[in-house]
């Protein structure tokens, strides 16, 4: 059983190594459509993670979502773009140091987070189910949960708004 | 007969533990089920290319591909072979990598999916506790390698057809996943097992007013899903060449026809799993019950590719967003309502709702035909 253990470990330091890599790729390659699908690598890299910790709804939902929704409209604005045919469009800008800063001090605070929060070990992974997430959704964090259906619905009628605006100017 | 599959399944793993270490043993049970769809799948593909042809071929009153063995059963070999030694031509200002990734990922989801299908009783290569919602979720991704190989063609219409493409996925996509809602909301659970078992013998839930809608619905996204006639927009032949594949030759092609073909089984499979009751059904075996009900709805699909005209793209939008969504809404609202009410009072309530709902969506999407104009003056009479 050592063996199917090694194995695994194998393959968890794997998915975590694709999706920096996937990330580093994102950031840093020149053509754009190459650089959106990194950023896709990345995002299954994510869910591939949440799928080895046995959080398979959030897995499943952040393929759904990312890959499947958020992915394909970034790749809808890249189609927008004009220069499609060039291949290579510089991704970076010229803010690249106090980026760099900012990240550096989110990171710092991250790992001070983490270090602070006293995480529950446990031999089994304790399985969630979906049932569950739903409960703790409208019960629990009902204030959230509401929240984001506001903004969600304040977007809407903001693009609502944008697109009547530009009918009216045509129109006069 | 009914667990014929799950005792070689059982004997396999038997012998593995005679005869190999503990740790192999495993892995034997593990990749029992994984070389069973790896096989399963393609060759599934073969002869549904096979059977398409053949069924097309009647409707047009022709005979199909006949001179390749009885009845052509050995064409799908022979087109392999004729693909795999074909010369593999990649345009000069194509983007390599992306050309020649796309058709190889676009083969994964494909297969992935199989794996929370539940072919017979306990026959199911995992199941997971959220097995719909991981078939959708994969069943999304294919979009992104649709349009990764329609970009890096270089070709005008490839991007047409992916573009098309990206705009036909993303409004099914909506009322595809909100359709399955109201039988999740009925069970309480995402495991197509769950889901089967919740439609014992012939309790199945196209037979209740929800159920019935709802198959509906679905089943018209699983065809708009997988890109088949009357939804064919991204490859239509008369307009766009061949859509996103125009560029691609030998097995790069092939790989794109094994995704949509493999894509049409997998989907008509859930279809039948939701709301077809995927296995249960009386004395027949099984398994022999979940590939009857897959295959009719195959064999619809290619009816409709027979018979259906192809919807221009404001007809696909229109259809999508004014008439599916709004139904789908209603509809998990009505499989909530039906689920609180007593026996024969929620079947009423339910149809009820459903129709008027259906009337005020039909009246609603009614075309504008303009009145008929009467030329006073340009007849002389």
């Amino acid at each position: 059983m050592e063996v199917l253990t090694a194995i695994s470990k194998v393959g968890i330091y794997v998915i975590f190594g694709v999706t920096l890599l996937g990330a580093m790729m994102a950031v840093t390659l020149r053509n754009i459509f190459h650089a959106a699908l990194s950023l896709a690598l990345t995002l299954i890299g994510v869910a591939a993670v949440f799928f080895v910790l046995r959080a398979e709804f959030l897995g499943a939902v952040q393929i759904l979502l990312y890959v499947g929704g958020i992915m394909i409209l970034v790749i809808f604005t890249v189609m927008l773009t004009t220069r499609i045919g060039d291949r290579t469009i510089p991704t970076s800008n010229h803010q690249q140091w106090p980026v760099l800063i900012g990240a550096l001090l989110l990171l710092l605070y991250f790992v001070r987070m983490i270090g602070k929060t006293p995480w529950s070990i446990k031999s089994e992974l304790a399985v969630v189910s979906a049932v569950q997430i739903g409960k703790s959704l409208v019960s629990t964090f009902i204030f959230p949960f509401e929240l984001t259906a506001v903004i969600l619905v304040a977007i809407l009628i903001g693009t609502v708004i944008l697109a009547k605006s530009d009918e009216g100017e045509e129109k006069s | 007969m009914d667990q014929l599959f799950v005792h070689i399944d059982q004997a396999i793993i038997h012998w593995a533990q005679a005869v190999l270490p503990d740790w192999m043993a495993v892995i034997v049970a593990m990749k029992i089920p994984i070389v069973a769809i790896a096989i399963f799948g393609p060759v599934t593909m073969m002869y549904l290319t096979l059977i398409e042809r053949k069924l097309l071929a009647r409707i047009q009153n022709r005979f199909g591909p006949n001179r390749v063995g009885k009845f052509g059963l050995l064409q799908p070999l022979a087109d392999g072979v004729k693909m795999l030694t074909k010369e593999d031509i990649v345009p000069e200002k194509a983007d390599k990598i992306a050309h020649l990734l796309a058709p190889i990922l676009i083969v994964i989801p494909a297969l992935l999916v199989f794996a929370v299908l539940p072919f017979g009783r306990n026959m199911i290569a995992v199941d997971l506790n959220i097995g719909v919602l991981f078939f959708l979720a994969m069943s999304g991704t294919t979009t992104l390698f649709i349009f990764t190989a329609a970009w890096a063609s270089h070709n005008k219409f490839s991007l047409l057809g992916g573009m098309r493409s990206v705009a036909q996925m993303i409004s099914y996509e909506i009322p595809f996943v909100l359709s399955v809602v109201p039988v999740l909301v009925v069970v309480g659970s995402f495991s197509t097992v769950a889901i089967v078992e919740a439609q014992p013998g012939l309790h199945w839930f196209v037979f209740t007013p929800w159920g019935a809608v709802g198959f509906f619905i679905f089943f018209i996204c699983a065809v708009a899903e997988v890109n088949r006639t009357p939804f064919d927009l991204p490859e239509a032949e008369s307009e766009l060449v061949a859509g996103f594949h125009t560029e691609y030759s030998g097995m790069k092609f092939a790989l794109f026809y094994m995704a949509e073909f493999m894509n049409v089984f997998t989907v008509s499979a859930l279809v039948a799993t939701v709301f077809l009751g995927g296995w249960q059904g009386p004395i027949l075996p099984s398994w022999v019950w979940f590939l009857l009900k897959t295959y009719t709805l195959i064999l619809i699909m290619m009816w409709f590719r027979g018979t259906f005209p192809r919807l221009r793209a404001d007809q696909l939008m229109g259809f999508a967003w004014k008439f599916l969504l709004e139904l789908t809404f209603v509809n998990i609202i009505v499989a909530a309502i039906w689920y609180e009410m007593r026996s024969p009072l929620n079947h009423l309530t339910a149809a009820a709702i459903l129709i008027v709902t259906i009337i005020v969506l039909f009246q609603f999407n009614k075309t504008e035909i303009p009145k008929k104009r009467i030329y006073k003056y340009a007849y002389a009479d």
